[in-house]
């Protein structure tokens, strides 16, 4: 049985009268440790699906089902000990006033958790931070190290599965391959699940064992990496963003004359 | 003749806790040609980009041995002279259209604005030339955008706005500062093709400033890789996958490829001495 089955979902969002249909119809499972890709561009509803699990977007139609139990509004405190998320931008992601504690002790804090003291030390090393960061505030950090703070947040409660929308794309070429690594690392130690969004096909290919292409927020086509990799994909728009991919530009048998 | 020459480039920023030095003696000439500056947040590269239009504001100082623009002195240039260089023969595209274009002005005012204030050009006249940029880029229904806010148009869209409104006055050199990071892949190749095809056609000469290498080898015709406010390698894009220097190999092996090897990407070894400060 898979982890996450969602099936069929539909999201549609009221705008001044208007309906914005941000996910149509979308179905895909992820079995438990396993590395699914979401991939696609701006407005292709890939974010939309992660907030919709999160129970931050509203789900309209089908249904998002986790360990098969069907998830409730609100989504209560067992929820969030089994999924966790890390946002894109970790300059909007941390509270600027809190310190790097006190952001990893409120999850602990929330939940009744005792011995944060030690937990939010080990959670620091985890991620490849010193512990001297332990009472700095987000604005002393980088790009890297607040996005470093971010899982480890994201981590605190010991969740099954991470959500992770676009978690490199604010952050330089070399500390993604830091991030990447380190998120590569944490899921194999700790046998996470992970649902990944991204614009980067390079990245979806590198973090993730299989990829749906996501265009007008309906799925295209559904991709295993060897797939991807060999290029063997059927629809034409998961072929336009293959090609159009910036790894691609390198290929000496593909540069321009 | 070189159209634009810069040497020994030197942007300071006094601050509270002593001179903080953005960019550290640069070098470069540009032809009629596409040259590209890579390198990551903080390197200097947008400031270098900036010098070149003196667009540093206090604390910040500009220092150069030699700066010069198509035969003009700009480090002697003064105030207005550098006003009449601005836009009408070098012009600039921002990172994010988002916040450089003016919220409460609908396109068309904002693109024939310059036309009527600068040239003295009339409304109609100027409409026409404004319409005219606008399918330049390749917008379907210049019209209907003319109309528009900045916030009615996608993000594609706003970014061939500003690129429009800097082709208006056919500039001679164009320096665009990562003008397509903020889009999506398949619109970033149309952008690229654009400009491309105005460096072709109108000779200009374009500064094109990014952090991805990738694109910029694909794109550019020599590449400037910067570090911490130097220029540590100078090269032709088309050899860019055999650079030798350690931090140009490491910005493009630290980069995942589709169908490239699972194990962890070799991150940026920085403990060389190229990466050390005060080294000359």
């Amino acid at each position: 049985m898979s982890l996450i089955e969602i099936d069929d979902l539909s999201v549609t969002f009221n705008a001044k009268g208007r309906e914005v249909r941000a996910v149509e119809g979308v179905s895909l499972s992820v079995a438990a440790r396993e590395s699914y890709g979401l991939v696609g561009e701006s407005g292709s509803g890939k974010s939309t699906i992660l907030r919709a699990l999160c129970g931050l977007a509203p789900v309209t139609g089908g249904s998002i089902r986790i360990g098969g139990e069907v998830l409730r509004m609100p989504r209560g405190p067992g929820f969030s000990r089994r999924v966790q998320m890390v946002f894109q931008d970790p300059y909007a992601s941390l509270h600027p006033r809190h310190t790097i504690d006190r952001t990893l002790s409120e999850p602990l804090a929330i939940h009744g958790i005792g011995g944060s003291d030690a937990k939010v030390v080990k959670a620091l090393t985890d991620v490849g931070l010193p512990t001297s960061f332990r009472f700095r505030y987000p604005h002393q950090l980088s790009g890297g190290q607040r996005q470093r703070v971010a899982i480890a947040r994201a981590l605190m409660l010991e969740p099954e599965i991470l959500l992770l929308d676009e978690p490199t794309s604010a952050l330089d070429a070399s500390v993604q391959a830091e991030v990447l690594n380190l998120l590569d690392r944490l899921r194999a130690e700790r046998g996470l699940t992970f649902l990944m969004v991204s614009h980067d096909l390079a990245v979806i290919d590198h973090m993730c064992d299989r990829v749906l292409v996501m265009q007008h927020g309906r799925a295209v086509e559904e991709l295993a990496r060897d797939d991807l990799a060999a290029a063997r994909m059927t629809t034409a728009y998961a072929r336009s963003l293959f090609e159009a991919s910036a790894d691609r530009m390198l290929d000496p048998a593909k540069a321009p004359a | 003749m070189s159209l634009l020459e810069v040497q020994n480039l030197r942007v300071t920023f006094d601050t509270e806790t002593g001179p903080v030095q953005a960019v550290r003696g640069v070098s470069f000439s540009l032809g009629r040609e596409r040259l590209g500056i890579v390198g990551e947040s903080g390197s200097g590269k947008t400031m270098t980009g900036r010098s070149v239009l003196r667009l540093i504001r206090p604390p910040g100082r500009i220092e150069a041995d030699r700066m010069v623009f198509d035969g003009q002195d700009l480090m002697a240039a003064s105030e207005r002279d550098m006003r009449a260089l601005r836009g009408k023969r070098i012009g600039m595209v921002m990172q994010d259209p988002k916040y450089s274009l003016n919220p409460v002005m609908n396109v068309g005012e904002q693109l024939t604005e310059g036309l009527r204030r600068r040239d003295r050009i009339g409304g109609a006249e100027a409409r026409a030339k404004a319409i005219a940029a606008l399918e330049a880029v390749q917008i379907r229904d210049p019209e209907r955008v003319m109309a528009a806010y900045p916030h009615e148009l996608s993000g594609g869209m706003g970014q061939r706005v500003m690129i429009a409104m800097m082709l208006i006055p056919e500039p001679d050199l164009l320096i665009a500062d990562e003008p397509t990071s903020a889009l999506d892949v398949t619109v970033q190749a149309e952008v690229l093709s654009i400009l491309d095809a105005l460096v072709r056609d109108r000779g200009m000469g374009l500064i094109f400033i990014s952090h991805d290498l990738r694109l910029v080898g694909r794109f550019c015709d020599r590449v400037l890789v910067m570090y911490k406010g130097r220029v540590v390698e100078e090269l032709e894009a088309k050899h860019l996958t055999e650079a030798q220097h350690p931090y140009t190999r490491g910005l493009l092996n630290c980069l995942p490829r589709i169908g490239g090897p699972r194990g962890p990407l070799p991150g940026l070894d920085r403990s060389g001495d190229w990466a050390q400060e005060g080294v000359a």
